[in-house]
């Protein structure tokens, strides 16, 4: 049986996580096609699927303007492996308010039972690197690449955090539903790709 | 994974530092090259005022970039074009969620600190302003925030990148409404890539060498550009675009994104025309939604465009030879 991923393709890194998701497969010797995914049939498609990283207004928007946020939200609530980085991990919350600029009222997934700040760790030229730890999915020491980055202030009792960067949650998972505040297809490291491939091999079976 | 490494040993913007003795790492390409990915299958706005900001992050712009005037309205001012006033942009930072951009001269290096200073998330270093040194641009590396820089050909794209732009975007013709520059500018790198790929996979080495010499930069430059077929940084289409159909297809030339500078702001219906610019560009490749897109808009009411054989002033060629 074949695994279909898909990467939603509305706005952002589409093509680096198509590349990374293609290796994890490769290695990991499971049959499936990745594709970029954009409109409500491509998506009803799907086994598992990654909202990239981008900017989660733009994604969030145009998303409702072509019904595929409707989609998304049925299938995910019927068990549907999600990854959503960054932006994604916005898109998934409950509730997301920037640190500067407070409530903003863009359209939200409300998977999971999260609190967001937007921009947490400041504006782009505080973006930074770091290592993080996921040991919980047995992954130790991964290369964090935090860009204009989201951390979650706040978790329901449903919520398995992760990782945290200095005492700020930064990866969270429930069931099949993963958000992470840095980006892992901005690295070489494809375990956490691999991971979630995986999570959508177990869950197709 | 596309290349976003490539950090120059003694590059200044790199800074190692530690938070509560954890050791991190700021102002790498990854960070500054990967801020650039973010922005992709986006449109970047020209905005000079907080509520013209807005208006933008309402329509799903990805970035806001912050001028003291659209580049039409420079163009007839006349006169010195400088960066922004250092408060407005201030003020548009606090006001709206996506990231802010702003633009200062060319080989201006303190303008540039002083954008970097002030925190914005990208500094336009562009000829719409006025240049400060036509012969030297900035050398980019030494900034821990990304740069990006405007291009007419490969040759000036990797001139710019081997300085340290982490994005490029063509120049166009800037301010005039008038599409036809920018199309020129995206083809003419396409077609330079198609060579110097043809000739990477030939094998040979020496007529790579000969092209590094005629483009002015490094062979392992031009060696990477070559295997990878494309830019190794993202790369934005820019000037003149007035339309959601100009944004479709520039897209669908392979640009990466799209800025609109004086196409939606000096048009009579700004509001309309953002969304349907950002709806055109999102779903470039449905003709049903660029023609819904189009149709949102009154071309009674775009800006009126000039012939760019008339121009006393071809912002396009500054900086461009150096």
């Amino acid at each position: 049986m074949s695994l279909n991923v898909g990467i939603l393709s509305i706005q952002g890194d589409v093509q680096e996580n198509l590349l990374s998701t293609r290796a994890a497969l490769n290695e990991l010797g499971i049959d499936g096609k990745v594709t970029d995914v954009k409109t409500p049939e491509e998506i009803s498609q799907l086994d598992g699927l990654i909202i990239p990283g981008g900017e989660s207004t733009t994604i969030g928007q145009l998303s409702l303007v072509n019904g595929s946020l409707k989609v998304l939200k049925e299938k995910i609530e019927n068990g549907m492996p999600v990854l959503g980085i960054c932006a994604g991990m916005i898109m998934l919350s409950k509730t997301a308010d920037d640190r500067v600029v407070g409530k903003t009222g863009q359209p939200l997934l409300d998977i999971l039972d999260i609190k967001l700040e937007r921009n947490s760790f400041g504006r782009q030229k505080e973006s930074f690197e770091a290592d993080v730890s996921m040991d919980s999915i047995n992954i130790p020491k991964f290369n964090g690449v935090f860009i204009r980055a989201p951390s979650v202030s706040d978790v329901g009792s449903d919520i398995e955090v992760l990782s945290k960067f200095n005492e700020r949650i930064v990866a969270v998972k429930k069931g099949n539903v993963i958000g992470t505040s840095f980006h892992p297809e901005l690295t070489k490291d494809i375990s956490l790709h691999k991971f979630f491939v995986n999570l959508v091999n177990t869950s197709k079976t | 994974m596309l290349p976003l490494s490539g950090d120059r040993h003694d590059a200044k913007g790199i800074v190692s530092e530690k938070i509560n003795s954890i050791d991190i790492l700021r102002g790498s390409s990854t960070l500054k090259r990967g801020f650039a990915h973010m922005l992709k299958n986006g449109v970047v706005m020209d905005v000079t005022t907080m509520e013209q900001a807005q208006i933008a992050e309402e329509a799903g712009a990805v970035s806001v970039m912050v001028l003291d005037k659209l580049p039409s309205d420079v163009r007839k001012a006349g006169g010195v074009a400088r960066t922004a006033s250092i408060r407005i942009i201030e003020d548009i930072m606090d006001s709206v969620t996506i990231p802010v951009m702003a633009k200062c001269r060319i080989g201006h290096i303190n303008e540039a600190l002083v954008l970097q200073e002030t925190d914005v998330d990208m500094i336009d270093e562009s000829e719409v302003l006025t240049p400060a040194d036509e012969s030297h641009h900035i050398w980019k590396w030494d900034f821990t925030t990304p740069v990006v820089n405007g291009a007419r050909s490969l040759a000036e794209a990797l001139r710019r990148i081997e300085e340290g732009a982490a994005m490029i975007r063509t120049k166009g013709e800037p301010g005039t409404g008038n599409v036809a520059e920018a199309i020129t500018h995206i083809k003419k790198v396409n077609d330079e890539l198609r060579t110097i790929k043809a000739i990477y996979d030939s094998g040979d080495n020496q007529d790579l060498v000969r092209m590094a010499r005629e483009f002015k930069v490094s062979y392992d430059i031009v060696e990477q550009t070559a295997k990878l077929g494309r830019l190794p940084v993202v790369n934005f289409a820019a000037g003149g675009i007035a339309t959601p159909a100009d944004a479709a297809y520039l897209m669908s030339l392979g640009c990466d994104g799209i800025f609109v500078g004086s196409g939606i702001f000096n048009a009579d219906d700004a509001q309309e025309r953002a969304r349907a610019i950002v709806l055109a560009t999102t779903f470039w490749n449905e003709s049903d939604k660029v023609k819904e897109a189009q149709k949102m808009i009154d071309e009674r009411q775009s800006m009126l465009g000039l012939d760019v054989n008339t121009l006393k002033l071809r912002m396009q060629e500054r900086g461009g030879s150096s």
